[in-house]
């Protein structure tokens, strides 16, 4: 039988099926951070259950860290005491635990694929719904509630019934200034929030094969956001060259082995997918959000559209924007350059390499938060950080920051933010906070010019 | 948990569609170390106008409106997969959201939480904001033994999905932690196959 990527990973890691029922899914990795952990190490606690497999979980902070002076105690005194309390159950469990100001330290996200821990073929949960990022390495990634943290704790194990399958492909070749979170922004607002419910979505064709694995794991990390349980792209030489050498990552001939394994990985030729739907690469130019959900993306020169629908006028209504307008032109005064979407050393070199030799507009803030130490460390060693601060822009500390405003990083009531991160939702980056996804490149772009315009248009 | 058979109760509709789980319950309010507290957030920021006072043009607080049902709108719980916007429901008194689509990770929360999503057609959903605005007094009936969802008073009842094992759980108020541990043997050898298998299986070709 032809079996697909996920397929293959999926049975690879079935413990037992239940008769008319989930399978139990043995999970390889279990990533917990601060906000979605103490519930469950309670529950256990109470129970009286031990962690069964501690050295299969790893921990980090970053929902709640600060982004300035993470040398000095946290401020917010319920973030200092949740951050507190994991550093607890990690040292009370015996689980391995990156905290603030540890060389490892960064988003969940971040951290665990450049130290090597995400591998291929692979599973892996974290209680974030954005997990669906580590699918660029051809694992099986997903985020969970805080009762299946709970259940992993318990028995490095889940209930679950398998998900259907879905592919998606784009083939050509991507314009000039068009960047891989362009192409899952066009893909949402294409088929909707909704289209991916019930699916694990793999990437294939070739914009997705020649894309470095930063920019896979950018659009790996917004499968969530069509709905889908998570994205898988197939492992391949790219795959293979990034793994290598981590930290973390098998050595030697284990290396060798391992990618005689991840080779086998890759859908077969002829695997049947339960829904399949193709894009063209040539049709994808940079996109920015206009409304409240990922899916309300246009084209950055197209209009927004007119809907005569309640839901839709009530997210023009919050985002003061009108049916048929443009967003071009419009005077920006925030703007975002991070999150697990776009924290990567990538973004900064595509964002840097954009501001060298200009200067920040006045009225903007700009935040340019690394996703992790190692993130900052390279920022800094590759000259980028220099570039940022000719230009006025300050360069933060690692963390989740404006992305979701756990932390001091909120933006205004009623501002605009042109952000990289991966949701727009109502009070997301702060009450009433109006944010607008894009790339990195319109985020500097939008940085520089103090409002939104058309980058593709610059390079052609 | 809770055990869930049936319920007869009023409804609170609220009519928005891709209702995300950060409007559920925002992410300021997760610092909390445990489950409690979370239902007087719920909504927080469609409940509350910015001065702190009740919002009297949002469903929950209109007096018209009373239950431990929810109807909400197509794709409900989209976004987070923070467990914290079910006990933020089930903390408000919720028992049963109704809609016409539920996001993956919310349904999953929801289950283990006691909390009973009920998907419908879009029609029957449709019938039922207009059925509950005119008369906010009508009863609905959900039978999780049969699966149906009945408007009281009239003739009108859907039938609804629900994974056979998690049905049973609901039924008896037990979770997935009991059963997983009871399966512990199972898993430890399936962890020395997997390790022994290791070499075998980067040969496959």
């Amino acid at each position: 039988m032809k079996k697909t990527l996920f397929d293959k990973v999926w049975d690879a890691h079935v413990v037992d099926s239940i008769e008319n029922g989930p399978d139990i899914l043995y999970i390889d990795k279990h990533l917990i951070h601060e906000v979605t952990s103490p519930q469950a190490f309670n529950e256990l606690e109470t129970r009286g259950i031990p962690i069964f497999r501690p050295q299969q979980v790893v921990a980090t902070a970053d929902h709640n860290t600060p982004t300035v002076d993470q040398h000095l105690p946290v401020k917010d005194l319920l973030s200092r005491k949740q951050l507190k309390q994991l550093a607890e159950n990690c040292e009370k469990n015996d689980i391995t635990f990156y905290g603030l100001g540890h060389p490892y330290n960064g988003i969940v996200h971040v951290m665990a694929p450049e130290l090597g821990i995400t591998q291929p073929g692979m599973t892996i949960v974290c209680g974030d719904s954005h997990t669906s990022t580590h699918g660029a390495f051809g694992t099986i990634a997903f985020g969970i509630g805080t009762s299946q943290v709970a259940q992993v704790f318990a028995s490095q194990c889940l209930l679950l019934s398998k998900p259907k399958s879905m592919r998606i492909t784009v083939n050509g070749k991507l314009k000039p200034g068009v960047l891989p979170k362009d192409v899952i922004l066009y893909i949402i607002s294409e088929i909707g929030t909704d289209a991916g419910t019930g699916h694990f979505c793999e990437y294939a064709g070739d914009v997705f094969e020649n894309m470095s694995m930063e920019g896979r794991m950018t659009v790996c990390n917004m499968s969530i956001e069509m709905g889908a349980r998570g994205g898988m792209i197939a492992p391949d030489e790219t795959t293979f060259e990034y793994v290598k050498g981590r930290e973390f990552a098998p050595k030697g001939l284990e290396y060798e082995q391992a990618v005689a394994y991840w080779k086998t990985l890759p859908t077969d030729n002829g695997a049947i997918f339960d829904k399949e739907i193709h894009f063209d690469a040539a049709d994808i130019e940079p996109m920015v959000t206009y409304g409240t959900n990922p899916g309300m993306g246009i084209k950055i020169n197209g209009s927004i559209p007119v809907e005569n629908d309640e839901s839709f006028k009530k997210s023009l209504q919050y985002m003061n924007f009108k049916a048929g307008e443009s967003l071009v032109n419009k005077p920006i005064n925030y703007v975002f350059i991070g999150s697990c979407t776009n924290s990567r050393i990538e973004d900064f070199r595509i964002a840097a390499d954009y501001i060298k030799g200009k200067q920040k507009a006045e009225n903007v803030t700009a935040w340019l938060v690394p996703g992790s130490k190692q993130v900052e460390a390279q920022i800094i060693e590759e000259g980028l950080k220099d570039i940022f601060e000719e230009a006025g822009f300050k360069l933060r500390q690692p963390g989740c920051s404006a992305c979701l405003a756990m932390n001091d990083d909120k933006i205004p009531e009623g501002e605009y933010c042109v952000s990289t991160s991966n949701r727009n939702f109502e009070g997301r980056q702060g009450q009433g906070a109006r944010t607008i996804l894009a790339s990195p490149l319109t985020a500097a772009a939008t940085a520089i010019s103090g409002k939104i315009i058309d980058v593709s248009a610059q390079l052609n | 948990m809770e055990k869930f058979t049936t319920l007869i109760s009023t409804a609170v509709p609220l009519e928005i569609e891709n209702i995300d789980t950060d409007q559920i319950i925002p992410a300021r309010f997760l610092k909390a170390t445990d489950k409690q507290g979370f239902g007087d957030n719920a909504f927080r920021d469609w409940r509350f106008k910015k001065d702190g006072s009740l919002n009297p043009e949002f469903s929950l607080n209109n007096p018209k409106y009373d239950g431990s049902i929810l109807v909400a709108g197509n794709n409900f719980g989209c976004g987070s997969s923070r467990e914290h916007a079910a006990w933020a429901l089930v903390g408000y008194g919720f028992k049963v959201v109704l809609s016409s689509f539920f996001a993956d990770i919310f349904r999953g929360n929801a289950l283990n939480n006691g909390l009973l999503p009920v998907q419908v057609s879009e029609g029957f959903l449709d019938n039922l904001f207009e059925t509950i605005k005119k008369n906010p007094e009508t009863e609905l009936k959900v039978n999780l033994e049969d699966q149906t969802v009945s408007i009281i008073g009239t003739n009108k009842t859907e039938s609804f999905d629900i994974d056979a094992y998690k049905k049973t759980c609901m039924i008896n108020g037990y979770d997935d932690i009991d059963y997983l541990i009871s399966q512990k043997s199972l898993i430890q050898r399936f962890e020395n196959k997997k390790a022994s298998n290791r070499h075998i299986e980067t040969e496959v070709e």
